[in-house]
């Protein structure tokens, strides 16, 4: 799978790339993080629970980060292993582009998933995976740039946008958990 | 012709067991103490295993044990290939061992990692998903076109180049001086889509170990459960065969599938003993997809040369066989001998030559699926020849004529000896039946409907009655191919068969017991056929190669002759008559011109109760078995003519007529016959238009692995088949059958193709792959108005 966007961030370049780099931003993004460890400053270890509908399945995955060049641009790999409903890895591309006090994220994506995902789901990933950057960054935009109206009903939790191309890791995760739903 | 007796419409006896839910399939087994086997199975195409840890899986609730690719080591062999193979350069095919659980490295998704053992097969499932493999991740080949290229990944170490072996058939030096005289040269490259079987039935196994008496029972879903046996006790476990009982009960289905040893029925077999407790497995459909042998994968350069005339002067084939990550039992076979040898067709082609390479790739092994190399030769005959007649302007019917074997016996350049045939009386019968006489009135019709219209023709020839074990042994087989069958007479005259071959479809029971209770005048309901287990049948080689009838049927007709000859002495001594004297008809034994006679019945009961038998020269009873060896493959011919509406705008294909015209010599049972030419017609129909198996060409992962992205055909994509017969009898078997269960496969692809190619002509379309997809159709207008 292959996936190529673009995304305007109502905000400093500066501001969205420390964003992008907090691991707590991170762990508290990323619905279902059990556990993220730094375990090096390009790489982190995570534990994540994916639930669709009644199944629930645990991801163990590693990120690494790579060429980076802050506030511009860096490269994230990912791979994780979801046992028997498979694996998926690959890396995303990033770059943020400054224009007025806006930012203009680009993202490219090359993902590979195998096992009962590839088996059952491999034509529902690219758009579901589409679908989901979409919603990442509705998320990540309304965290970051919250909207002066009332979100959300009083007492929900402010939602934390996802951050980085943590969309897609999370679409594979969703993908694994679905095609192990299926075949089950 | 009794009601019951051969040629006879009889409806199957099996049918009433299956439509009321009472077939006992392997999973329908439940032994004591029954335990549930789960496997685990590798998710990548090609990785070395670093390490496993199934500390937690063993610790899991219900589970009795893990067993991985250590745990065997040294203890449970590599599977065995059945047919070896040389290489054009004198050596043996290149053979890999082939792990029953992965030894440090797993080669196509789906290769066995693990198993695991527990009390419900849900634990033994969950327990799976807490073993941790950590794999090192190697670079896979996927597609056979570049598994010999240089810096490909080796699958195999002792094939750094990936290839198993080049072997080649025919005279090269007198098919290239053919071609160099030629009027006319067509030429075609073609990939024969590679398929997955399918079987209703996914594959099953149910092992036991009894420790009283140190023996093992495995049921298991098998087209031949003799073979079975052999392979898994001689080559794999090491185990006297007396002391394995294999039973492969009801099987719903194999298409070939189910010829093979696997990994988990040995797998399972092993284990039972560890654990003394029964071990079932039953794949589930996406291990069916994955795991099952998949069929076909050729890619080929074909030419077909000719003179002015179109009289064939030579043709010249070159083939790329993908054998997948393993040799699979047969896999070595299916491109090479049951392949090229089939490439005369139904023509007197005087020169042939045929290069095959086959490869291995990082996808599941690929081996015989219903026509096995046949369906693949076919496709190379039958497209180059309508291909040849459109350039040379020759009707498709007349070239076909024009170059028929008519003389019999025909030696064929690449092997065979036709005995028998007269394929213009097929080719009459299918015009007639066909309408084709009536065609550019539907076509006028049709393009009137803005639609294209197409007639396709395909003159099939195929190699059935596997197979002469002399000459097969001579070409590399590992194994004998004759059959056995025993005739138990019970003392009040009913009858119990014991055959070899085995039916998972083909309505042995019905067809057998018709060739019993013709023969021997009894009525059918006293004939039961008993297949498929190793501790009742005396020997057997199974199911394939449309052999049970030809082959099987005339171990029966062998063990019938001895009861009747046994019969007349019992019945000369109750008849004070001499045994040259004693005629059997109808059921009796008499006196050749006389009344005076005794019924079957008497005559077995006389066998058992022996007060009056001629006890000094003849033993007591009535039972006799037979070992039949054929001296000569069959050949099963037919011509198919289909008939394709397109959708231009869609590129859909509808098939609106399809006439098969088969000759399949003497035919016991024509409802059984018809229902085998229905299924084969619905899977080649599926081949040439809807079914694909795709893998990812970098990753190796399937992505054609469910019902939902591998289209199976459908009542409503079939038309309703014209069917009709001709008959030569099969000069060398007593019964003179042929064998009509791959037919449909094998002649059906190219017809289909030719029709929409001939739809397609007025846009100058040459060809079209397969499967003929919407996409690929409305691609190829699309190409050819560019």
């Amino acid at each position: 799978m292959e996936l190529t966007q673009s995304q305007w961030i109502p905000l400093p370049r500066q501001e969205v790339w420390d964003a992008l780099n907090d691991p707590q931003v991170l762990k508290a993004c990323i619905a279902g993080c059990e556990s993220l460890d730094r375990v090096s400053d390009t790489e982190y270890a995570l534990l994540v629970v994916a639930a669709i509908g009644p199944v629930k399945a645990r991801f163990k995955g590693k990120l690494q980060l790579a060429d980076l060049d802050p506030p511009q641009s860096y490269t994230l790999s990912f791979d994780g292993q979801g046992g028997v409903a498979g694996f998926g890895k690959g890396s995303a591309a990033v770059s943020l582009f400054e224009q007025g006090d806006q930012t203009r994220l680009d993202y490219s994506v090359k993902a590979q998933v195998g096992g009962r995902i590839a088996q059952v789901g491999s034509r529902l990933i690219d758009a579901a995976a589409k679908k989901m950057a979409e919603d990442f960054f509705a998320a990540f935009i309304r965290h970051l740039a919250p909207p002066t109206a009332a979100g959300g009903p009083p007492g929900e939790a402010p939602r934390t946008g996802l951050a980085v191309a943590w969309w897609w890791a999370m679409a594979v995760a969703g993908l694994l958990l679905l095609a192990y739903w299926l075949t089950r | 012709m009794s009601a019951t007796g051969i040629g006879a419409r009889v409806e199957r006896k099996e049918d009433r067991r299956f439509l009321t839910g009472a077939g006992q399939y392997t999973d329908d087994v439940l032994l004591p103490g029954q335990t549930y086997a789960y496997f685990l199975r590798s998710p990548h195409a090609h990785a070395k295993i670093k390490t496993i840890n199934s500390a937690a899986a063993k610790a899991a609730p219900g589970v009795l044990a893990v067993f991985t690719g250590e745990d065997i080591a040294g203890k449970v062999n590599g599977l065995p290939c059945g047919w070896l193979i040389t290489d054009v350069n004198g050596q043996p095919m290149k053979e890999p061992p082939h792990p029953v659980l992965a030894q440090g490295k797993v080669r196509h998704v789906g290769d066995q990692v693990a198993l695991v053992v527990a009390e419900t097969y849900f634990q033994a499932r969950d327990a799976a998903e807490l073993i941790e493999v950590d794999y090192e991740v190697l670079p896979a080949v996927v597609k056979a076109s570049d598994a010999d290229k240089p810096g490909q990944p080796a699958v195999h170490d002792i094939a750094p180049d990936n290839v198993s072996y080049v072997w080649a058939l025919g005279d090269k030096a007198g098919t290239d001086a053919a071609f160099a005289k030629a009027a006319h040269v067509t030429r075609l490259d073609f990939h024969n889509n590679r398929l997955i079987p399918n079987a209703i039935e996914p594959r099953a196994a149910n092992a036991s170990y009894n420790r009283a008496d140190e023996s093992y029972t495995l049921y298991v879903a098998n087209q031949n459960p003799h073979v079975e046996r052999l392979l898994m006790t001689a080559f794999v476990l090491g185990l006297p065969e007396h002391k394995v009982r294999v039973i492969a009960p009801d099987v719903g289905g194999g298409f070939g599938s189910k010829i093979f040893l696997y990994a988990e029925d040995a797998a399972l077999t092993w284990a039972s003993r560890q654990l003394c407790r029964p071990i079932k497995w039953t794949a589930d459909r996406t291990e069916a997809f994955l795991t099952d042998a998949h069929g076909r994968d050729h890619t080929t350069t074909a030419e077909l040369a000719l003179d002015q005339d179109g009289h064939f002067l030579a043709m010249r084939v070159k083939t790329r066989a993908n054998l997948g990550a393993y040799l699979s039992t047969f896999a070595s076979s299916v491109p090479t001998i049951l392949y090229a040898t089939l490439l005369a067709g139904q023509y007197k082609t005087p020169f042939i030559h045929c290069e095959v390479t086959s490869v291995f790739t990082n996808t599941a092994p690929v081996d015989a699926y219903r026509g096995a190399g046949r369906p693949e030769a076919t496709y190379v005959v039958e497209r180059l020849v309508s291909t040849a007649a459109r350039e040379l302007g020759i009707d498709q019917a007349e070239i076909r004529r024009r170059n028929f074997v008519t003389q019999f016996p025909y030696q064929t350049p690449v092997a065979l000896m036709y005995d028998t045939g007269d394929y213009n009386a097929i080719m009459n019968k299918a015009l007639q039946m066909a309408d084709v006489a009536g065609y550019a009135q539907r076509k006028t019709a049709t393009q009137a409907k803005g639609l294209l219209r197409g007639i396709g023709y395909s003159s099939y020839i195929e190699a059935c009655g596997l197979a002469p074990s002399n000459i097969a042994g001579a070409l590399g087989a590992r194994a004998g191919l004759f059959e056995a069958g025993e005739i138990r007479v019970h003392p009040t005259g009913s009858v119990t068969v014991f055959t070899g071959s085995h039916s998972h479809g083909q309505g042995h029971e019905t067809s057998f017991a018709q060739v019993v209770s013709d023969r021997l005048g009894i009525p059918i309901e006293n004939v039961d056929v008993v297949h498929g287990d190793t501790g009742r049948v005396p020997f057997g080689m199974g199911t394939y190669g449309s052999r049970s009838l030809s082959v099987g049927g005339s171990a029966i007709i062998k063990a019938l002759d001895k009861i009747i000859a046994k019969g007349k002495k019992i019945a000369a001594h109750l008849l004070e008559a001499s045994d040259a004297d004693i005629v059997f008809k109808n059921g009796a034994f008499s006196i050749e011109g006389t009344d005076k006679n005794v019924p079957f019945g008497g005559v077995a009961f006389a066998a058992y109760v022996p007060h009056n038998y001629p006890l000094d020269k003849l033993e007591p009873g009535l039972n006799e078995n037979a070992f039949y060896d054929p001296t000569n493959f069959t050949f099963p011919a037919g011509t198919y003519i289909c008939e394709i509406e397109i959708d231009p705008q869609t590129g859909q294909t509808r098939i609106d007529r399809f006439t098969a015209v088969d000759d399949f010599g003497n035919i016991v049972n024509p409802m059984l016959v018809e229902g085998q030419v229905h299924g084969g017609l619905a899977q080649g129909i599926g081949q040439a238009l809807l079914e694909e198996c795709r893998y990812d060409p970098e990753s190796g992962q399937l992505l054609s692995a469910s019902y939902s992205d591998y289209a199976m055909p459908r009542a409503d994509d079939l038309p309703s088949f014209q069917i009709g017969t001709t008959c030569t009898p099969c000069t060398h078997n007593p019964l003179g059958v042929k064998g009509c269960g791959e037919a449909g496969a094998i002649g059906s692809p190219p017809a289909v193709i030719n029709a929409i190619v001939d739809a397609l002509a007025a846009y100058g379309v040459r060809d079209v792959p397969m499967p003929a997809t919407p996409q690929r159709v409305w691609q190829a207008i699309q190409n050819a108005k560019a």
